[in-house]
């Protein structure tokens, strides 16, 4: 559980750390948290020769909303997440989120965009930021680019960022009055990832689903966009036909890997449960 | 004069709620554990482990090693051999290999030592080491080790045919252990109108204290005298150990035992970084500390239970049982170090009787080698108890259900009366006291159990019901306080335990023990023992533990022995105390001794309420002037060698609601009976109680460490292996009676393990209850919701 050295950099600007990844190249890793990359680097999964730590760059911290968008920097901790008065009431689904994840030593320390970046499938922020319709901002020398949340992640941490790039800003519209929202996560105990987990995001109209865009959590080599089961609702007043349908087509496209939380068919089960569950919840807030 | 009900409180004695303390220290962090300790020209210890579970070792590569900047040292078995220290012997008389010679024969086995000048040198070292391996087929399946065929462990055993137990009667046979009458078991068996049996697996577990296992060798090259500081549960018999291999006398040996994080068993026995540190110190002439990491901690050093049980149970038609047989297959892993008693290689597994009164018995318990880590520990209980409390539990559920008896009524049936004690069951063991029917029904009145039942068969005809209900039964009986030093031993050393009380000249005391409090609260305890028995305020008693220098020889803290032997030893060192202070105290009042009488902290006159002398004034005439004839002084010192073990039991009812959709099992209740006799510490019991019940619910819901095919260790770091928090901890509801042990000098019987030992199996019995009315007899540990969750998928009760 002892790293191989590195050596540490702690810039004070988003260009002063982009310089340095183009200067250090493949060998440098960002340092956010260091809640996923310390402990790969400890086991030794990863060893960087060079940390680019990003926490004394204060404009990568902050919520604010701007031109009816909310604009959530990378290096916004959890905890912060939790505690900031303005998401509860435009994007309480991020809150919702954060609360499930690790402890509170995780959460202090763990930001939203390391979370993101780290392209892990178990995370809770890939398929919150999807159900959310967010656009990540990413920073590299060649200047500012925005990619969909649903386009970001590619692969078991595999992102769209370039090596040279950082992920500096998280955007998302507000709710629409009226919108319900849920993250339900089944997991073994407090502090673990999702056995599976799933996102919805839902508004009712004269009591038919007008809205609804749902993501999963940890069933497949990433978060996944249940589209198919987004359409099995629209249309349809929330009975038991239309979430057993959605179950079914969230199940669909589900390839979970085996793990000591399940397998295959365990996990994909509890991804159509968890989305009942999710669906129930976000039906309830849905006024 | 005070009141005596003022003096009373003052002295917080036996029966007061006092204040753990040694909480101040822990809950600042101001505790000092073994990594808190850093000695001047310390060194760090780090292991090159092995990656397979069976392989022999071509080659160890040192080279690129010793080039990394700051490595001092790489040791192999080869630099320990001309020491005779590459093999070492184990507690339950097998060897086991230091550092792996020529072979490893599990996955984290140790093959060398990195000795570096910081703890980063040492691990950038043992990933230099270059070690070629040619695999070799893997054994993991207990049940298959003894089959013709199967690969072959232990070659420094060919040809051994005898063991420390007897005849081995296959190459990877360890001990056939045998208790009971087989003839009369299976005479009851062919007269039996009924009979059952259940398989039963308890799984291999970990008793994952928070601190792991560590120590500080310090080995003073100029007074030849070795210091280790060590997290052991055991410091006076590592003492005798570490002489015996070392050649040291034991005089200039010291082990000292700081705060320890817990223990639970995994701390008992001697490991091989101990002796590799130890080893190193010697040969530097530095201090070398070694500490476990988490992933070490739960694959290398001592795991718990792996049994592979067979239970039969003989009874007449009412329920009654007329005979019990069992068959274990015990997985030892690769080398026999099990921690127990060394005539007892299945510990006290013929406990498996339980409290019921079953006239034959017989059961026999095959100890095998597989390619898994050695170990075998009681984790948190008296040896292999819990793994006997499990079998008979769910053995009698099993019957119940197979006669439609109702649980809580085939066990009033079957019960050991009140008046039948002292018990000699089947097996031998005599039973010191008990009321089991009392403590069960106390339990059934508080939690209204007809109301349940009749809740619980609402929901089973309720086919639309999303959840299940379960209730859990278990009414149990430990054996611990181990033990006559007649029939319990360590290498030879008797398992009695001591105390010396030293008396101070203005009053207070001070106690040393030969026991090692791990989280026990002994400070605590030990303090209200000796002033109920001398009349010193417990907050003027000092209790010292874990200095083999400064302690008198014990054998430690494990299987609930601190109290029934430890405690024991306090009262009786301070009645001698006690009876010399009588007559420094007739001097004193110049009347004789038998005009004495002792009230809370005095001796008074008998008849003449004004004349006393406090224990104060006492010990200050020991000092100043003693009676003639008597020697200065007021200490004693008392080697309590137990008549037998004690009997606590306990009377467990648990209910969980379980989802059908998803297997997750709530805890919607869990009631405690326990009766460990008399009550030292009210508050302590109920902490030992709430510690033992979340550790009895962490393995039964999610503790297990499994194994592939290939022997890779599977969940050996804490994100997987489940230690709960207070957030999926149930709530816990205590109760108790009181059924003094007769031959303890305080009727103490010990506390902290019961929990641990009854509940375990009260889970399980609550979850296969759940399932019961769809023929489901038994279910596996661990009741994790994807397991529960296959359960509902076959019963159709899950898609
Ligand atoms: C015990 C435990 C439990 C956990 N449970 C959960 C859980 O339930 N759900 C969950 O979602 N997570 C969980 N986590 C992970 C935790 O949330 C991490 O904090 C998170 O995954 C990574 O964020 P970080 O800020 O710590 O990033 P770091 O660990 O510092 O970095 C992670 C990766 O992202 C890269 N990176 C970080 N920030 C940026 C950036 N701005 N731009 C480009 N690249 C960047 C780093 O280079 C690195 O490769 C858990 C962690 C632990 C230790």
């Amino acid at each position: 559980m002892i790293p191989p050295a590195f050596d540490y950099h702690a810039p004070t600007s988003v260009g002063e750390a982009i310089g340095l990844l183009a200067r250090l190249g493949g060998d440098a890793r960002v340092l956010a948290g260091g809640h996923s990359l310390l402990p790969m680097m400890k086991l030794r999964f990863a060893q960087p020769g060079h940390l680019v730590d990003l926490n004394r760059i204060s404009a990568l911290r902050g919520i604010r909303e701007e031109g009816g968008v909310i604009r959530i920097g990378a290096m916004t901790t959890e905890h912060e997440l939790i505690a900031f008065r303005l998401l509860q009431e435009k994007l309480p689904l991020l809150p919702e989120a954060a609360r499930q994840i690790g402890d509170p030593q995780v959460r202090n320390r763990g930001t939203l965009g390391g979370d993101l970046a780290h392209g892990d499938p178990a995370n809770d922020h890939p398929a919150i930021a999807i159900a959310l319709d967010a656009t990540f901002v990413l920073e590299g020398p060649k200047g500012p680019r925005t990619v969909k949340a649903e386009d970001f992640f590619l692969g078991l941490y595999l992102t769209a960022l370039a090596e040279d790039e950082i992920l500096t800003e998280i955007r998302a519209a507000p709710f629409a009055p009226g919108t319900g929202w849920a993250y339900d996560k089944l997991k073994r105990k407090t502090g673990d990832w999702a056995t599976a987990a799933a996102a919805v995001v839902l508004r009712l109209e004269a009591g038919k689903v007008a809205y609804a865009r749902i993501a999963l959590t940890n069933v497949a080599a990433t978060a996944l966009r249940a589209v198919d089961a987004e359409q099995a609702l629209l249309g349809r007043p929330l009975d038991e036909a239309a979430i057993r349908d959605a179950m079914a087509r969230a199940r669909a496209i589900c390839d979970p890997a085996e793990d000591l939380r399940g397998d295959a068919a365990y996990k994909t089960a509890m991804a159509g449960e968890m989305l009942r569950r999710a669906l129930g919840h976000a039906a309830e807030r849905c006024r | 004069m005070n009141a005596p009900i003022d003096r009373a409180a003052a002295l917080a004695g036996i029966g007061q709620p006092r204040l753990r303390k040694e909480d101040a220290r822990f809950v600042q962090g101001k505790g000092r554990y073994v990594d808190d300790i850093k000695l001047p020209g310390m060194v760090h210890m780090d292991i090159v482990r092995s990656p397979l579970a069976h392989a022999r070792i071509k080659r160890i590569d040192k080279s690129a090693a010793l080039a990394v900047p700051g490595v001092i040292a790489v040791l192999t078995a080869e630099d320990l051999k001309p020491l005779k220290l590459h093999w070492m012997p184990t507690l339950a008389g097998d060897v086991q290999a230091v550092l792996a010679d020529g072979k490893v024969h599990f996955q984290m086995q140790e093959v060398a030592v990195v000795i570096a000048e910081d703890r980063y040198s040492a691990a950038d070292g043992v990933e230099a080491v270059a070690v070629e391996y040619e695999e070799l087929p893997v054994l993991v399946d207990a049940l298959k080790a003894l089959e013709p065929d199967a690969p072959v462990l232990r070659e420094d055993l060919a040809g051994k045919t005898e063991g420390a137990h007897g005849r081995r009667l296959h190459p990877n046979h360890i001990f056939t252990w045998e208790a009971g009458d087989q003839a009369a078991a299976d005479a009851a068996f062919e007269a039996a109108p009924v009979r059952v049996e259940e398989a039963l697996f308890y799984p291999r577990v970990h008793p994952c204290p928070l601190e792991t296992c560590g120590c500080v060798a310090a080995f003073d090259p100029v007074r030849g005298e070795l210091t280790t500081y060590m997290t052991s549960q055991a410091p006076h018999v590592v003492r005798t150990v570490v002489s015996m291999l070392s050649g040291l006398p034991e005089s200039k040996v010291r082990i000292v035992s700081p705060d320890i994080g817990g223990g639970f068993g995994n701390k008992v026995g001697v490991y091989p970084g101990y002796v590799c540190a130890i080893v190193a110190s010697i040969v530097l002439g530095r201090p070398v500390k070694w500490i476990e990491d988490r992933i070490e901690n739960l694959s290398s050093t001592a795991f718990a239970r792996d049994y592979h049980m067979k239970g039969e149970l003989a009874a007449t038609a009412d329920g009654r049982i007329t005979g019990l047989r069992v068959h274990v297959v015990a997985d030892h892993g690769a080398f026999d170090a099990m921690a127990s008693p060394s005539k007892y290689p299945a510990g006290l597994f013929h406990v498996c009787s339980g409290a019921y009164d079953i006239p034959a018995a017989y059961a026999r318990v095959d100890g095998v080698y597989t390619n898994k880590a050695p170990g075998g520990v009681a984790y948190r209980c008296s040896f292999r108890v819990t793994e006997a409390v499990y079998l008979i539990e769910r053995l009698i559920d099993v019957l119940a259900q197979k006669l439609n008896i109702d649980k809580a009524e085939i066990r009033m049936r079957n019960f050991i009366r009140k008046e039948q004690f002292p018990y000699r069951s089947a097996f031998g063991l005599e039973y010191d006291s008990g009321d089991y029917a009392a403590a069960l029904r106390k339990v059934l009145d508080a939690v209204v159990y007809p109301a349940l039942r009749a809740e619980q068969a609402a929901k089973r005809a309720d086919p639309a019901s999303p959840s299940l209900m379960g209730i859990g039964l278990t009414t149990f009986t430990e054996v611990v306080g181990a033990g006559p030093t007649t029939s319990c031993d360590i290498l030879g050393v008797g398992m009695f335990d001591s105390c010396e009380i030293r008396v101070h000249p203005t009053g207070s005391a001070i106690a040393r023990m030969g026991t090692i409090s791990q989280g026990q609260g002994h400070q605590t305890t030990y303090a209200q023992i000796v002033a109920t028995e001398l009349g010193i305020p417990s907050e003027e008693v000092q209790v010292e533990e874990g200095d083999t220098s400064t302690a008198p020889y014990g054998l430690g803290t494990y299987g609930s022995r601190s109290t029934p032997v430890g405690g024991a030893a306090v009262a009786m060192a301070a009645r001698k105390i006690h009876a010399k202070a009588k007559k420094i105290a007739a001097h004193l009042l110049e009347v004789s001794e038998a005009d004495l009488e002792w009230e809370l902290d005095r001796f008074k006159v008998r008849g003449d309420p004004g004349r006393s002398k406090t224990m104060k004034d006492i010990a200050w005439a020991a000092y100043h002037e003693p009676p003639p004839g008597l020697e200065p002084g007021l200490e004693a010192v008392h080697y309590y060698d137990p008549p037998n073990f004690t009997f606590p039991f306990g009377a467990y009812l648990c209910v969980v609601d379980i989802t059908k959709a998803t297997g997750e099992v709530q805890v919607r209740r869990f009631y405690a009976l326990d009766d460990c006799g008399t009550r030292i510490n009210p508050m302590i019991i109920e902490g030992q109680i709430h510690g033992g019940l979340t550790e009895g619910f962490a393995v039964a819901m999610g503790q297990k460490l499994d194994f592939d095919a290939q022997g890779n260790i599977l969940g050996n770091t804490l994100l997987d292996y489940f230690l709960p928090t207070a957030v999926e901890t149930p709530r816990w509801e205590t109760d108790y009676t009181v059924t003094p042990s007769p031959h303890h000098p305080l009727g103490a019987k010990g506390v902290a393990e019961s929990p641990h030992v009854g509940s375990i199996p009260c889970f399980s019995s609550a979850v296969a209850d759940a399932f019961a009315h769809l023929g489901v007899t038994h279910l596996e540990m661990p009741h994790t919701a994807y397991r529960v969750w296959q359960t509902c998928r076959e019963l159709k009760l899950a898609a």
